[in-house]
């Protein structure tokens, strides 16, 4: 049994990324035939293979579902922002007050930073610029500041990181 | 209509590549002109996508995608390049 | 085609023409670098997202079937784009790039640039404490 699950995990050391490897094969030929199909399947398992020995260990996603609803908040979170954004563009320019603001973030792994700053890049105003070293503080730089500047940290915290800490339960 | 709407379109994208094309010129530091030129990558994306369309061909998405993925790298390679003078660490 | 097909493809093309439109207006008009990084990153996006939802639902209707190909290209942008702006404003940290008189916590930009943590907040809060 363990020789069986040792060989398996040789096979396919990261069953996930095959799949995925796997389904972007098929779309990006746009077809379902027999032969793309084997392609694909050897294709989906000599390149983890080949990889396996990069990998950095990251967290597990603990709720897939979660994933799902995150999306389609961020979606919706980027049409409105788009909006907001281009009203301000072609506004008078004067009215814009931008500003930096450093967010406090209580993540440690690299990969829930990472999904956190691309989720604040892309959402309402904001632009993630860096992070310190320690990880613990993630600097922003914002668009149109609000007088209040904790309203943005709030924001973040509250609306993308708690979402994120829930996704991969840490 | 369609007809009409592409023309269009084409004209909006071609006006937005002429702005970038100017942002790209005066832009008075390095970080303006990878900005604008990476701006340039995903409008031009939009205009072979709009060609496709003009063309009623489904051809050209491979070469979008091989623009977006080109773009995405130039761009991240320039970053590295100012940032630590050295594109390969 | 029909009209209402027309239409939809119409109207998101002529979307995602405006959308790509004030993103280089936005990159001409605005005064500092970090405040032009806005425009492009998200502008420009949606915009192109909007056009290829057009060519999916033209592509549609010329061959019957969708293709799914399309949605390689949205999802791959939708992916890079924040990446490609956290690495020009890093860069733009790096080099001192002049930013707007009136942007507010300047200082900021130098502690991050040195990745630390913003020294004052940690004052104020010890004085809080």
């Amino acid at each position: 049994m363990s020789i069986l699950s040792r060989a398996f995990s040789r096979l396919l050391p990261m069953p996930l990324h095959s799949l995925v490897l796997l389904i972007v094969w098929l779309m990006l030929n746009s077809t379902t035939s027999l032969g793309h199909i084997l392609l694909g399947t050897v294709l989906a398992i000599v390149i983890p293979v080949l990889c396996a020995p990069l990998r950095i260990p990251q967290p597990k996603i603990k709720r897939p579902f979660k994933v799902v609803s995150y999306v389609f908040l961020l979606l919706k979170d980027i049409i409105i922002a788009n909006f907001e954004v281009a009203i301000l563009v072609v506004g008078p320019t004067r009215r814009i007050k931008p500003g930096l603001v450093a967010v406090p973030i209580d993540l440690v792994d690299i990969l829930p930073i990472t999904v956190l700053v691309s989720t604040v890049t892309m959402t309402p105003g904001t632009v993630g610029a860096d992070i310190s070293k320690d990880k613990k503080w993630l600097y922003v730089h914002v668009l149109d500041m609000p007088e209040n500047e904790q309203e943005v940290i709030d924001l973040i915290k509250q609306r993308y990181e708690s979402r994120v800490k829930e996704i991969f339960g840490c | 209509m369609l007809d009409i709407a592409v023309v269009l379109v084409a004209v909006m994208l071609c006006i937005a590549l002429i702005l970038n094309l100017w942002r790209l010129i005066i832009g008075p530091h390095v970080v303006d002109r990878i900005l604008a030129l990476d701006t340039m990558y995903i409008n031009s994306i939009a205009l072979i996508l709009l060609y496709g369309i003009y063309n009623q061909t489904p051809l050209y998405f491979e070469a979008a995608l091989l623009i977006a993925m080109l773009g995405f790298v130039s761009s991240v390679a320039f970053g590295k390049y100012l940032l630590r003078g050295d594109i390969i660490e | 085609m029909s009209f209402t097909v027309e239409l939809i493809i119409s109207a998101f093309l002529i979307l995602g023409g405006l959308f790509v439109l004030v993103g280089s207006i936005g990159l001409i008009r605005l005064q500092d670098f970090y405040v032009r990084l806005h425009a492009p990153t998200k502008a420009t996006t949606l915009g192109l997202g909007c056009v290829l939802i057009a060519s999916i639902v033209y592509m549609y209707h010329i061959q019957g079937y969708a293709s799914i190909n399309e949605l390689l290209i949205t999802l791959f942008l939708v992916i890079t784009a924040p990446v490609t702006a956290h690495i020009l404003a890093k860069v733009a940290m790096h080099h001192r790039v002049k930013v707007m008189q009136r942007t507010r916590n300047q200082h900021l930009i130098e502690t991050a640039r040195m990745q630390l943590p913003p020294e004052n907040d940690n004052k104020k809060q010890d004085q809080d404490n």
